[in-house]
């Protein structure tokens, strides 16, 4: 079961620029590595991840097999308005993960 | 001469040439995994850019000079942008030039950015050169390089 981790501010002036890091727990497994009797070990990674703020996208990424495992991304935004940022990790064997974390912007 | 006195006991010419061949052989049948060159690399990029002009500049990269350990290695890139609607980052890429893919992360930021710089951990196969290239909302792309040092390698070690 994955487990993302995000650090969003709780209270932000209006126009303030924040920093929003996030962590998912998740094996990013390459590809390119073989088991102990040779067999290679399928691709296994998260390919995509969104945020959205109160529903509009605000960052996108596209993830290779190059990401470290747990992916760690972080980035900045504007915040303009009380409200909702949502977070949605999706990838290989149907891999699908969200988180929310609520601003209060005054 | 007593072969006792003889540096390598018992070993005849023949066990000299056999084992020479042996080792030879291992030499040549030693599989070398898929890896990205900077020809791959370059691919990636024009993937990305087309024919448009890729200029250095205005991007920042940090990474560490010297890592340890390429299995996780920390990773910013900065980029110098008043970050409004008409002049702002549009995509922040990374491509790397020995892992075994070129291409690291492709984000796409928006003026609600406010600052365009993001920072992820990613894997490094081998001492090698990072690039990142920045699309502007004028069409124009920018790029900065920067050299790493790699001590444990990462992406293609076996499970023991």
């Amino acid at each position: 079961m994955a487990r993302p981790l995000i650090n969003v501010p709780q209270k932000a002036k209006r126009g303030d620029i924040i920093e929003i890091k996030t962590l998912i727990s998740h094996i990013m497994e390459t590809g390119f590595r073989h088991d102990n009797v040779g067999q290679p070990i399928p691709r296994n990674i998260i390919t995509s991840f969104v945020a959205r703020y109160n529903g509009e996208e605000i960052f996108s990424a596209d993830l290779h097999p190059a990401i470290a495992a747990n992916p760690f991304i972080s980035f900045f935004t504007l915040a303009t308005d009380s409200g909702t940022i949502d977070f949605e990790w999706s990838g290989d064997n149907g891999f699908h993960e969200t988180a929310s974390a609520k601003i209060s912007v005054e | 001469m007593e072969p006792k006195d003889c540096p390598i006991v018992g070993a005849t010419r023949r066990d000299l040439l056999l084992a020479g061949l042996a080792g030879a052989g291992a030499a040549l049948i030693r599989i070398r995994p898929a890896a990205a060159t900077p020809d791959s690399m370059k691919r990636a990029i024009h993937q990305v850019v087309g024919e448009a002009p890729v200029r250095k500049g205005k991007v920042t990269i940090e990474v560490p000079a010297l890592v340890e350990n390429g299995n996780t290695v920390a990773l910013a890139v900065e980029v110098q942008s008043p970050m409004t609607s008409q002049d702002h980052v549009k995509a922040i890429h990374v491509f790397n030039e020995k892992n075994p893919l070129p291409n690291v992360i492709s984000t796409r930021l928006s003026p609600r950015a406010g600052r365009a710089r993001i920072a992820t951990r990613f894997r490094l196969a081998d001492t090698q050169t990072i690039v990142a290239v920045a699309e502007m909302s004028d069409g124009s792309f920018w790029s900065a390089s920067a050299d790493v040092i790699v001590t444990l390698q990462a992406c293609l070690e076996s499970l023991d």
